[in-house]
């Protein structure tokens, strides 16, 4: 975990990270008075697992809504890809290959489980629209084509029994997967977790865990994610940037953050399990 | 059969065609309102601007011809050609896909997020807007509209149900057009089921219908999609437009007619596509057979305020009605 300027390092668990994907360069947000975001600057390299944690009401959300191009920074630049990405709105980023779950979720409640995870291949659609009506040739292997893909990170994720299941019936665990679901379909470059175990039970965090993991390592998936449960993102981040008050006060391995006394003192007398 | 519950019938089943009218514009406001959460009181008046626009393109009218003229001193009315029907059709469907355009870029792009209240009123500016331009552009008289669908009493239909009733029966009285309305009304939504079934914009449609933020996230453009429903819904207004101008002549009246969609969409639900219809179907044929079978011992006139009254009942007893979800209340 030496030479991270350039070319990338080597995991404790050997893993191979690359360069920069995704860079943040002296980001400020306001929201009014209420200053969200104060000049941070951080990178995301790629095929690393990147966690941003703090307190309540530090930015993190924040953080995660202006990479996603849901909010945009009064200052600073958002560099992707080795690009200095301009004003974008979301759907243009996620066209970039960024794809995020929320942190109250936002799934399509009056689908199943399937329709849900097929809207994450929408981009990947190129038949036009009269084709795919009358199902010729080319838009019908189309068609198949996303639905094999989808039908892979349904068995990936372990909910086959659910598949035909309206979302709105399921328990928050469950739907908590199945947006990782369709964040996955889009098969994107960079995935951005908002507590993507928040409100779980011990075992569902576990499999929640394995999940991400296996995600980075079978596909490669450049990852960042939000947590609050400490030992969660010791466990699974290869790097930490630490945010209180809208500011950075921490950024390294997991244990140097650990070791951070301004990361020590934000925790202190803020309760978390 | 007793001859009397022979014309009960074909009294019920002109009712039926004048519901596919009404169901056509309730599937207009129903597509607007499930994608953007717009209640879209122009939708009436978008089916007028369409038809008039359909029968100026049709007949050479030079638009804007009272201004120019007014300005200019000149005195063009006409271009001298006609354009046939269906190419005149493919016209005014760009002309509305042009519209649905500019409504999204000049009034709604700019009202995001603002509450359903305010959104309700631009539209209702929008109607008022929209009178005056279909005034300005095409003229405000009277127009027929003959783009070539059979009209009058169908023969066959008669003489092949005559046997139905007895000496003094001689057949349901039903008008061609009324069926071919039926015939393309069913056409019609049969080709946005499936559009919105099968197709990639059908799905995103969907999507934007149920989350916002969802949507945006898996790269959906939130204002194409609401350039698409507002195109779509111009289109069905254009289709009502036609059977309606074609009935009853192309006339300013239509946009208020239009309102019966209204208590249609308290019947079926304002979400619900198939409630539009199946509404648009009871209140077309409910208030031509309570017409015909009350209307008598009250004095009459009863359709202009059956569909109201029948819709107040609804609002009372299944406020979400007949195929909306249920409305909880969360405590
Ligand atoms: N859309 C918004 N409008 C106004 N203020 C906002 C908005 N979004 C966030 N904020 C404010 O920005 C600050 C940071 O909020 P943010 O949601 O990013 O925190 P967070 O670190 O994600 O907190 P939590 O752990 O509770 O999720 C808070 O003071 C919040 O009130
Ligand atoms: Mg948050």
């Amino acid at each position: 975990m030496n030479d991270m300027s350039t070319e990338g390092y080597t995991t404790a668990d050997g893993r191979k990270i690359g360069g920069v994907l995704m860079e943040m360069k002296n980001i400020t947000l306001r929201f009014g008075g209420v200053v969200a975001i104060k000049d941070i600057s951080f990178d995301i390299r790629e095929g690393e697992i990147r966690a941003i944690i703090g307190p309540n009401g530090a930015g993190k959300s924040s953080m995660l809504n202006v990479i996603s191009g849901f909010y945009v920074p009064q200052e600073g630049e958002v560099w992707f890809r080795g690009y200095r990405r301009g004003p974008m709105r979301p759907y243009q980023v996620a066209r970039l290959g960024i794809a995020r779950t929320f942190q109250n979720i936002a799934l399509f409640e009056g689908m199943s489980v399937l329709d849900n995870i097929m809207t994450g291949r929408l981009n990947h659609m190129k038949s036009g629209m009269l084709a795919q009506a009358l199902w010729w040739g080319k838009a019908e292997r189309e068609e198949s084509e996303n639905r094999e893909q989808v039908e892979k990170i349904i068995d990936f994720l372990e909910i086959q029994n659910i598949r035909k299941t309206p979302v709105g019936r399921l328990p928050y665990g469950l739907k908590k997967r199945v947006e990782l679901a369709r964040a996955l379909a889009a098969e994107p470059k960079l995935l951005l977790l908002d507590e993507p175990m928040a409100g779980m039970n011990v075992e569902e965090k576990e499999d929640m865990s394995r999940f991400i993991l296996d995600v980075n390592d079978e596909f490669g998936t450049t990852i960042a994610l939000i947590e609050h449960d400490m030992g969660v993102v010791m466990d699974l981040s290869d790097r930490v940037v630490v945010m209180d008050y809208g500011k950075k006060i921490g950024d390294g391995t997991p244990d140097e953050v650990r070791r951070n006394q301004d990361v020590i003192d934000a925790y202190l007398g803020v309760a978390h399990d | 059969m007793p001859t009397e519950i022979l014309y009960g019938v074909e009294v019920a089943l002109n009712g039926l065609m004048a519901g596919v009218l009404y169901a056509l514009v309730a599937l207009g406001f129903v597509l607007i309102f499930k994608a953007s959460g717009i209640f879209n009181y122009s939708q009436g008046v978008m089916a007028l601007f369409a038809a008039l626009t359909l029968v100026g393109i049709m007949e050479g009218q030079v638009p804007f011809a009272h201004l120019i003229n007014a300005i200019f001193g000149t005195k063009i009315h006409h271009f001298g050609w006609e354009v046939p029907a269906l190419l005149a059709i493919a016209l005014t469907t760009i002309v509305m896909v042009v519209f649905a355009w500019l409504v999204q870029r000049f009034i709604f792009r700019h009202l995001v997020g603002q509450e359903p209240i305010i959104l309700f009123m631009a539209t209702i500016g929008l109607a008022y807007f929209l009178e005056g331009v279909g005034d300005l552009m095409w003229g405000s008289d009277i127009k027929t509209l003959d783009v070539g669908l059979p009209q009058g009493a169908s023969f066959w239909i008669e003489e092949n149900t005559a046997f139905l009733g007895g000496e003094d029966f001689y057949g349901f009285f039903i008008d061609k057009l009324d069926v071919v309305a039926a015939v393309v009304a069913a056409v019609l939504v049969a080709g946005l089921v499936i559009f919105s079934q099968y197709t990639k914009q059908g799905r995103a449609m969907r999507a934007v219908a149920d989350d916002h933020q969802a949507a945006l996230s898996v790269g959906i453009s939130l204002s194409f999609i609401w350039v698409l429903v507002w195109s779509l819904a111009g289109f069905v207004a254009l289709v009502a437009g036609i059977m309606w101008g074609a009935k009853s002549g192309v006339q300013f009246s239509l946009s208020l007619i239009a309102l019966k969609a209204l208590p249609v969409l308290m019947l079926g639900g304002f979400t619900s596509i198939p409630g539009a219809i199946v509404g648009g179907l009871i209140i077309g044929v409910g208030e031509k057979l309570f017409e015909f079978l009350i209307g008598p011992m009250v004095g009459g006139a009863t359709e202009n305020w059956f569909a109201y009254v029948l819709a107040l009942i609804f609002l009372v007893f299944r406020p979400q009605g007949l195929f909306g979800e249920k409305i909880i209340e969360r405590v």
